[in-house]
């Protein structure tokens, strides 16, 4: 079955099982491999992306749930029109605070923290407690995520 | 000799003498105890075919003087990692050391993984390439400082010449060559020149009072691709043609296909095959769905007559009966049964930790291009030349016809370091079966990751201990029961003597403290489950054990606990000095909040020393929540202190998820967990608010990637005993609920 959708900014059209959940559509077909596979439950955060803005995990939406909609990967936060201010700063204040250990789990951290700072601007440690927990980082850089995010909310 | 031989002939092999450095006297201190590192040294005696040339081979115009960076025209510094980065910081910490002698700048350098060569890229901890024990950085510390010094002064030379003057009068800063004239010219610039220079034989190192990196700041080389997911880890490869594999593995550790009905699975929209393989049945498919759907429809019958059938409480119990008689010698420091006759007060206490899983978030994967005479193969790996000899074996061909391409993983945590290389194995066991030319890469689920084995063993200690009339320690039994990680591998032969293996009992046979009369002994059982070492290894359970009775020893004789430590401690300064650090650092003796305690732990692993006060809490529910924890590192030389304070921070936050409610049970040989549901980890809301302190040091720097681990544990449980009175002498902790003494 073809299904459309927009996929950072761009109308594609994808022939796949309707069953094939939104992860395996980015990853295998639109090879946009920034959105990782970590257990495919919804139990680790590692394939959050923005389905029309707000984050979810791929893993865990079907391909025909996504027709017509928004779809925003790790890859749509890159220097082109496409970047929030938001994604910018929060990209910025990883790096600056150099987050990242293994890296594997950062682009599911980076969609959630995106998605916390959209609604929230100025979040409590409550907030990103909250924002946050669905996101498994096994190497434990949870300390930098916190400090990132509010260095992030200072820059917006 | 050549690889093809090497897997059947490597437990002689590791038994053979270690190979010298270089300049063996000055890398005395790479000599590490314990762990992935406990004297594994493996010989090659004769020299292997060059391997590395294609990859690390300089195009023209390039400075290349060794195999461990390339300057190019285009002003690039590339810097050749041997080691695998799973997120410890390989990369960056190696990068640094070239960056720091050649003095580039920051923004110039990039990385690449070395291909499989283990002549030029051995670990001179362990003589084969790969990495693990906390060693990455120690075994490389001069070779790396070497190559970019080497690259400098042929920088220098080529300036020299160009400009006509003496070279004594140029300098090199932050990635420029310039001349007292006002002359000055780019490393790019000057590459083609240099290549051309004689390779000094002894180049200059500097003086670390001019270091302008080490010991200070160099921010991470992989920091952007890793944000912006750019960055390759094994599962992003994609080749045209590709094929996804899945295996339907055993649900029983020693379980073995005994027929299967592949029809509803083949029936699946994109399943190419269904296949028998030595690990269960193969499912290749065009796409990653397909390949997970048809390893769920799949059915097979399982002959589980060889199978491991025992629970976690049958192993528990039959652990326990071991405990009244005596193990395997690991230690004897003078009449422990006098000593115990001597006692006024005699306590014990019986610890047991369970099975425990890497998770890392990658879950283990392998992809291979085989196409009868050549193989490529892209993954994680940890051990290289293993990986890659095992390649060879499986599909029969030449080291130089098997490319290693070593990729970012994500995480490891011991996982990745494996003997068999199973997950290179089977990929070429597919590779090999399938017979056609497509790329294949393999990926394990996260339920394959949870139930698949290769856990930290289940241990259960007990320590007996004796107190004199002012409760001071006067005799210590300590006996350990569980499987061996080292037993039956090729790494037998270096971690196992006289019926002890070194990773059983490091962390116990070692303890620190001045006590006269000592016995570390250890009952070694046999079992079905794969097992493995596990981010800090024997420490996992020996500094809970050991510094947990510290305390609880403490609070029997009415001591302060870094009081009763630090008299015990004056010939171990660099413990006392880790100790003294964390505790002035978390205003040891203040008075807390209510409702807070403190706790406090100490332990050497992996050559560094690592003290942590742990402030917890206790949640209504009566479960632990620690607020912050203060940690010092005695690391010796601090290469990089943001990446030293991120491993303590990772570190602790890996050990508590552990510690807290990390638990793989099994009952009736099945494993009781699939995901990251029952198996959970550390989350968000549960890590503590982390300080690192560095303890100063001029001594050659030791590892970081481990010794961060084991201590917050301990620490948790002293803080609990102090303000619950109650011991935590069962992990996880969540397995009972704590109350605040009245």
């Amino acid at each position: 079955m073809a299904f459309t959708a927009t996929i950072n900014g761009k109308k594609n059209s994808i022939d796949v099982d309707p069953e094939t959940p939104l992860l395996w559509v980015l990853r295998d077909e639109l090879k946009l491999t920034g959105t990782k596979f970590g257990c495919g439950a919804a139990l680790c955060g590692a394939c959050t992306v923005h389905l029309d803005g707000e984050a979810v995990r791929s893993c865990q939406i079907q391909a025909r749930d996504v027709e017509g909609r928004d779809v925003t990967t790790i890859e749509g936060f890159t220097a082109d029109a496409s970047t929030t201010p938001v994604a910018k700063a929060v990209q910025a204040a990883w790096i600056k605070l150099d987050v990242a250990q293994c890296g594997y789990c950062q682009p599911g951290q980076i969609m959630s923290a995106v998605g916390l700072l959209t609604q929230i601007p100025k979040p409590t440690d409550d907030d990103i407690d909250k924002a946050m927990d669905g996101n498994v980082c096994r190497c434990a850089t949870y300390h930098r995520i916190r400090a990132a995010i509010h260095e992030a909310a200072k820059a917006i | 000799m050549t690889y093809s031989d090497l897997p059947s002939k490597l437990t002689g092999i590791f038994a053979m003498p270690v190979p010298k450095a270089p300049d063996a006297s000055r890398r005395s201190f790479l000599k590490i105890t314990g762990g992935v590192g406990a004297g594994l040294v493996l010989g090659l005696a004769a020299p292997l075919p060059r391997l590395g040339a294609t990859a690390a081979q300089a195009a023209s115009g390039t400075l290349a003087p060794n195999p461990f960076l390339r300057v190019a025209p285009d002003n690039t510094v590339t810097v050749i990692i041997k080691h695998l980065d799973k997120g410890q910081g390989a990369a960056t910490g190696l990068a640094t050391l070239v960056a720091e002698e050649l003095d580039a700048d920051h923004a110039q350098i990039k990385t690449e993984f070395a291909p499989a060569d283990p002549i030029k890229y051995k670990n001179f901890a362990f003589g084969v390439q790969g990495v693990g024990g906390s060693t990455g950085l120690a075994n490389s510390y001069e070779q790396y400082r070497t190559a970019g010094a080497t690259a400098r002064a042929m920088l220098i030379a080529a300036a020299a010449r160009t400009w006509n003057v003496k070279a004594d009068d140029i300098t090199v800063k932050a990635g420029v060559v310039s001349h007292s004239s006002g002359k000055s010219a780019t490393f790019g610039e000057l590459a083609n020149t240099a290549a051309g220079e004689s390779v000094p034989d002894k180049p200059t190192l500097k003086d670390p009072k001019d270091f302008v990196f080490i010991g200070k700041s160099f921010p991470r080389v992989d920091s952007p691709a890793k944000v912006n997911g750019t960055a390759l880890y094994t599962i992003d490869h994609q080749f045209d043609g590709m094929l996804i594999a899945t295996i339907a593995r055993p649900p029983m550790f020693g379980a073995k296909v005994k027929s299967f009905d592949a029809s509803e699975a083949e029936s699946i929209k994109g399943v190419v095959k269904v296949m028998p393989v030595p690990q269960g049945i193969a499912i290749l498919a065009t796409n990653t769905w397909a390949a997970i759907k048809a390893q769920r429809a799949i059915k097979v019958e399982w002959e589980k007559s060889g199978a491991e059938t025992r629970g976690s409480a049958d192993l528990v119990a039959e652990y326990k009966a071991l405990l009244d008689t005596p193990g395997a010698k690991a230690r004897e420091d003078g009449n422990l049964d006098d000593a115990f006759k001597t006692a006024v007060k005699v306590v014990e206490a019986d610890f047991e930790f369970p099975y425990l899983a890497h998770a890392p978030m990658e879950p283990m994967d392998c992809v291979v291009r085989y196409d009868g005479a050549s193989a490529d193969i892209w993954t994680g790996s940890q051990l290289q030349t293993l990986d890659h000899a095992t390649a060879c074996k499986v599909l029969g061909l030449k080291p130089e016809a098997i490319n290693l391409h070593t990729v970012w993983a994500g995480g490891s945590f011991g996982r990745r370091a494996i003997a068999d290389s199973h997950y290179v194995r089977e990929a070429c066991d597919i590779a090999k079966a399938y017979g056609k030319p497509a790329p294949i890469k393999v990926i394990w689920t996260r339920e394959d990751d949870i139930k698949g084995g290769w856990y930290r063993p289940l241990y259960v200690h007990r320590i007996k201990a004796g107190l004199d009339k002012d409760g001071n320690i006067v005799a210590w039994l300590h006996r350990i029961v569980g499987q061996s990680i080292g037993a039956g591998t090729p790494f037998e032969a270096m971690m196992v003597k006289d019926g002890v293996d070194s990773s059983s009992v490091e962390g116990a046979s070692n303890l620190p403290y001045a006590i006269a009369n000592i016995r570390v002994d250890l009952h070694t059982t046999k079992g079905g489950v794969p097992v493995l070492w596990w981010r800090s290894v024997g420490s996992t359970h020996t500094a809970h054990a050991t510094e947990h009775m510290i305390d609880i020893l403490a609070k029997e004789g009415g001591k302060d606990p870094v009081a009763f430590r630090l008299a015990m401690l004056k010939d171990k300064p660099r413990h006392a000095g880790a100790l003294k650090l964390a505790a002035e650092k978390a205003g040891w003796g203040k008075p807390l909040e209510p409702g807070k305690f403190r706790g406090v732990a100490v332990h050497e692993s992996f050559a560094s020393f690592v003290a942590n006060v742990a402030e917890v809490s206790l949640r209504d529910d009566g479960s632990v929540k620690v607020e912050r924890v203060v940690c010092a590192i005695d690391c010796g030389l601090a290469v990089n202190p943001d990446v030293v304070a991120a491993q303590m921070e990772g570190g602790i936050g890996y050990g508590l998820g552990a510690g807290l409610k990390g638990a793989i049970t099994l009952a009736g040989g099945e494993v009781e967990q699939a995901n990251f549901d029952g198996y959970d980890v550390l989350r968000m809301s549960e890590m503590p608010h982390v300080e690192v302190h560095i303890v100063p040091s001029a001594a050659p720097p030791t590892g970081v990637g481990e010794p961060g681990t084991p201590v917050v544990t301990p620490a948790v449980a002293n803080a609990l005993l102090s303000g619950t009175g109650v011991r935590t002498t069962v992990l996880p902790m969540n397995k009972q609920k704590y109350k605040t003494q009245s």
